[in-house]
């Protein structure tokens, strides 16, 4: 129990400073930049502490937005995806799954890619629409949100099978 | 009693969720609004002082670029040196004309954005080097923002390449003039809109900074002229500008001081 805590804070403090200081400057033909910071909020045990999960993320949203000069869009897209997180698991991993052993960073199952994906999509829809935030742009600020997506979830996936010790 | 404190117990989470909500979306809303400083910005001594270690190992890759730079601008200041006899073209070489080395302050950028629609700079010198809000930011090849908010020892810059700004501009051999805005496409133009059509324009012109501005002295290079929109409804121009900086590419930068600006505003003040 305290070992996840251990792990959690460690890969907050980690996924923070990689973002600030690699992903953030990697402005790919230009206007792409991946978020791969939410694997925070992704990665969280299923069954941690909710309230936990709502305030760290609330904290990992406003130290990107303290970097980043973005107000609180950072804090509320994040904020959103971690009050939305259990109706996800519930969509991707079907209804008992509080009962399963449920373990983001294994072998890429579709329930597993399913879960990744809604997690991203709602996360950048919030974060980009909040951004521009005025209907002017509306076709630039989908196709950013697209292509941004598409950046993230390679760079997650990518990071999980880095990352992930192998045991077996 | 008990029935409040079994509600609360029950749904602690959604009551912490929506309180977190109100408080980000409050920092957003504030953040887009016209005439506030933010709130939170990078002008702190967590952001700055992460920005500053990183910038510092950033330079070392950027050394060719800067060194390319100071050459030109070295080249430049050597030709207005060598042609000081004619008077006549002296003047319009010397794209600062009007302020003097006391006026301004030397600053490095170590944080730049340039992939939103409202992007900032981070600068590593502060109030305790005299920098306050709403001081201009230039450097050797033409403008780059409006200081915005100041820490003692960092301070942000709203960028031109952001949909806030807002700064008088003219075009350089006819004085008529317009504002400068940003439309948020791409990073090496910018949009001067409001341009009387009685102007005479054509492609290549240079625009300037304008003299009805307190923030900027006159005739500091912005770009040329790429593009002309007519509007037919309304009798402006819409010009689009390619600036001179490349703003994805920013070194040292100077923050100029004006001493006139508190007598205009409170003269104006007055009105």
């Amino acid at each position: 129990m305290n070992n996840a805590l251990l792990v959690n804070i460690f890969r907050f403090i980690l996924l923070l400073a990689v973002q600030i200081i690699i992903f953030n400057n990697m402005n790919f033909l230009g206007y792409i930049s991946p978020f791969p910071y939410i694997l925070f909020i992704i990665l969280y045990p299923v069954n941690g502490n909710k309230s936990g999960l709502i305030a760290s993320s609330f904290l990992l949203g406003i130290i990107m937005d303290l970097f980043s000069n973005s107000g609180g869009t950072h804090a509320t897209a994040c904020l959103v995806l971690a009050y939305m997180r259990p109706s996800l698991f519930k969509f991707a991993f079907g209804l008992s799954y509080e009962y399963q052993t449920i373990k983001i960073n294994e072998i890429l199952s579709p329930q597993r890619f399913t879960f990744i994906l809604l997690s991203v999509i709602i996360h950048h829809f919030t974060l980009f629409l909040l951004e521009a935030f005025q209907l002017l742009y509306i076709m630039d600020t989908l196709i950013t949100i697209l292509l941004s997506t598409i950046f993230t979830i390679i760079i997650c996936i990518i990071i999980i099978y880095l990352i992930k010790p192998n045991k077996r | 009693m008990q029935q409040i404190f079994n509600f609360i117990f029950k749904n602690s989470n959604r009551i912490l969720f929506l309180i977190l909500l109100g408080i980000s979306l409050f920092l957003t809303i504030q953040s887009h609004s016209f005439h506030r400083s933010k709130i939170i910005s990078s002008a702190n001594f967590l952001s700055g002082g992460v920005y500053e270690k990183v910038n510092n190992l950033n330079e070392y890759l950027n050394l060719k670029n800067e060194n390319d730079i100071l050459a030109l601008e070295n080249a430049k200041l050597r030709s207005m040196l060598f042609n000081v006899k004619d008077t006549a073209t002296a003047k319009t070489l010397d794209s600062i004309e009007g302020v003097k080395l006391k006026d301004i302050i030397v600053a490095k950028v170590i944080k730049n954005s340039y992939n939103v629609y409202e992007n900032y700079l981070t600068l590593n010198s502060g109030e305790l080097q005299g920098i306050k809000t709403d001081m201009g930011v230039i450097n050797s090849l033409g403008i780059i923002g409006i200081i915005e908010n100041t820490s003692p020892k960092y301070s942000t810059v709203i960028s031109i390449l952001n949909k806030r700004t807002q700064i008088n501009a003219k075009i350089k051999k006819s004085d008529h003039f317009g504002s400068l805005n940003w439309n948020g496409k791409s990073t090496g133009f910018v949009q001067l809109t409001d341009l009387p059509r009685l102007a005479l324009i054509k492609i290549g012109d240079t625009i300037v900074t304008g003299g009805q501005s307190v923030i900027f002295p006159e005739n500091i290079n912005i770009g040329t002229i790429a593009k002309i929109y007519r509007d037919n409804v309304t009798n402006y121009y819409t010009l689009d500008v390619k600036l001179f900086n490349d703003m994805t590419n920013l070194g040292h930068v100077y923050i100029i001081k004006s001493k006139d600006r508190e007598e205009v505003n409170n003269l104006e003040k007055k009105n």
